[in-house]
């Protein structure tokens, strides 16, 4: 599937990762090639969060492989991963209460040079300028999706994990994630998405890894989604 | 000088006075705890014995290099505030995920050694320490005379706890405490070594306690228990204020500064309890004190 030669920006091989004592992966293997979306899919508990917060290193206790750009990312604090040019949009939102609007846009730190500048975020999201100065939390719930995505594209970050963004969100707003996705794909952002919903992954990935009981069972391509229809209602049981 | 109620303006205003200045350092003391809550989930018994620390601080800093009150309030604060910070890497680190009675036992046991070894080496009678030469003496404000020194400890601890407020509540560096105080995970994932930040928050705590012995040092001498007395009312002061608020902590120390001076004019016997009594009731009416979040 990978085009001959391709190196991949992000590798797992053989994640294992646990919750206190529940082991929650056990041995998951994918990639992401720079600039491609690449979309996990899966049922409810099927382990997709847990693989993008093992990836950013906020679970309790992780084996197996994670390299970033070559570097493996096994053993670093998050903060660290952060820095090398990874960043998180986790699927609570994570807007903070006692930060305004603008305080919660401009919380995390440029990591990288590159990062996307304040008025092209607020064009990808005219709602968030005119809420600069409301409570974080007092936002909607498109808003929030809004925020929680606009605030890690100015860092400088290059690979963007997003958890579900458009749970529980109204249509109209998840056409207009779905626009901004493609968007920061054509200006080179790579992305890992987490989706439940494959009709709204469809408009977007390249690619799907399928996620059943913490493990990758199957991987296609978004040409070949058509074919793979019926074994996907079957994976994720619509 | 005229009369309110029978009572001359010269004692009325001196005890309010006298209450501004509990209140100084019960909103200095409160602020540093609320801070400490905020951050690391601990209530931190040791402060009593930190606020004791800074005050012996300044009195070895005078005994053994005479070095006088100006250095003392620029160097016991940053000395505290490193032993704070061994405190935390050595200890507190390890608590963050217990219950808070960990961290409070920890704590207290820190304050009782503290407290202990210092009695054994200076004994309990206390030690005096001088007004520095520049606030000698006082001026007459008509309607009461006001010393010098205790006018600085007023404005002063005003000065440092509106600071604290402004930088918590108003800068990036404060929007970075207030975000790690409600999610630490997701602000670390960001990239923000916030590790780091809780030890230099509690080192902050601390030193604000020994800047607040330092300014009591010349009103009440310097004695083993010092905080240790005032530490019980500070405790009352955080649960009528609230934890989670920095504001609250500032105002509900002045406040009640200033309520237990009014009662020590109308009402002298009432004094040394009003403040538990405001707090019982607080703590029916509202659990979450006055200006505390509910969870």
């Amino acid at each position: 599937m990978l085009s001959p030669g391709a190196v991949p920006l992000l590798a797992v091989e053989g994640l294992q990762a646990w919750y206190g004592e529940s082991h929650v992966l056990h041995g998951v293997t994918f990639d992401v090639i720079a600039g491609e979306v690449v979309t996990l899919l899966g049922r409810n508990g099927a382990g997709k969060t847990t693989t993008l917060k093992s990836i950013m290193g906020i679970v309790g206790q992780r084996t197996g492989s994670v390299r970033y750009e070559g570097k493996e990312l096994i053993g670093l604090t998050s903060d660290r991963i952060a820095r090398l040019g990874i960043a998180l949009c986790p699927e609570e939102r994570g807007i903070f209460a006692s930060l305004d609007v603008e305080e919660n846009l401009l919380l995390p730190p440029k990591v990288r040079a590159g990062g996307l500048e304040l008025d092209r975020i607020f064009k990808l999201f005219p709602n968030l300028q005119e809420r600069l100065s409301s409570q974080g939390t007092k936002l909607s719930g498109g808003e929030q999706q809004m925020l929680a995505i606009g605030r890690i594209l100015r860092t400088g970050a290059r690979l963007l994990l997003l958890d579900e963004p458009t749970e529980g969100l109204a249509p109209v707003i998840i056409e207009q994630i779905g626009k901004t996705i493609g968007t920061l794909k054509q200006q080179g952002f790579t992305i890992l998405l987490v989706e439940q919903n494959f009709r709204f992954a469809s408009t977007v990935a390249d690619r799907y890894y399928v996620m059943e009981n913490g493990r990758i069972i199957d991987r296609f391509a978004n040409a070949e989604l058509e074919a793979n229809l019926d074994k996907l209602h079957d994976y994720l049981g619509v | 000088m005229f009369e309110l109620f029978g009572i001359s303006s010269q004692a009325l205003f001196g005890q309010l006075l006298i209450g501004l200045i509990n209140g100084s350092f019960y909103a200095l003391l409160s602020l540093g705890l609320a801070v400490i809550f905020g951050m690391l989930n601990i209530i931190n018994f040791s402060h009593g014995a930190q606020y004791m620390l800074g005050a012996f601080t300044a009195y070895f800093l005078l005994q053994y290099a005479g070095l006088g009150y100006w250095w003392a309030i620029f160097l016991a604060p940053i000395v505290v505030g490193i032993t704070g910070i061994i405190i935390e890497r050595l200890f507190l680190q390890w608590l963050y995920k217990l219950d808070h009675l960990y961290g409070l036992l920890l704590t207290f046991g820190l304050a009782l050694i503290f407290e202990g070894t210092f009695r054994n080496f200076f004994g309990s009678s206390g030690l005096p320490y001088s007004v520095p030469p520049a606030l000698q003496g006082g001026r007459n404000l008509g309607f009461m005379f006001l010393p010098n020194y205790r006018g600085w400890v007023v404005v002063f601890s005003l000065a440092v706890c509106l600071t604290t407020w402004f930088v918590i509540e108003r800068t990036k560096l404060g929007s970075y405490l207030r975000a790690a105080t409600e999610n630490p995970t997701l602000v670390r994932a960001f990239g923000i070594n916030v590790p780091r930040m809780i030890t230099l928050t509690y080192g902050f705590g601390v030193a604000l306690a020994a800047l607040a012995g330092v300014m009591a040092a010349p009103i009440y001498n310097v004695s083993p228990q010092m905080g240790a007395n005032l530490i019980i009312v500070v405790f009352a002061v955080v649960v009528i204020g609230g934890m989670g608020s920095i504001m609250g902590a500032i105002v509900t120390g002045f406040g009640l500064g200033l309520i237990e001076g009014l009662t020590k004019v109308f009402f002298p016997e009432a004094s040394n309890t009003v403040i538990f009594i405001i707090m019982a009731i607080v703590l029916l009416i509202r659990p979450a004190g006055l200006f505390g979040r509910s969870a």
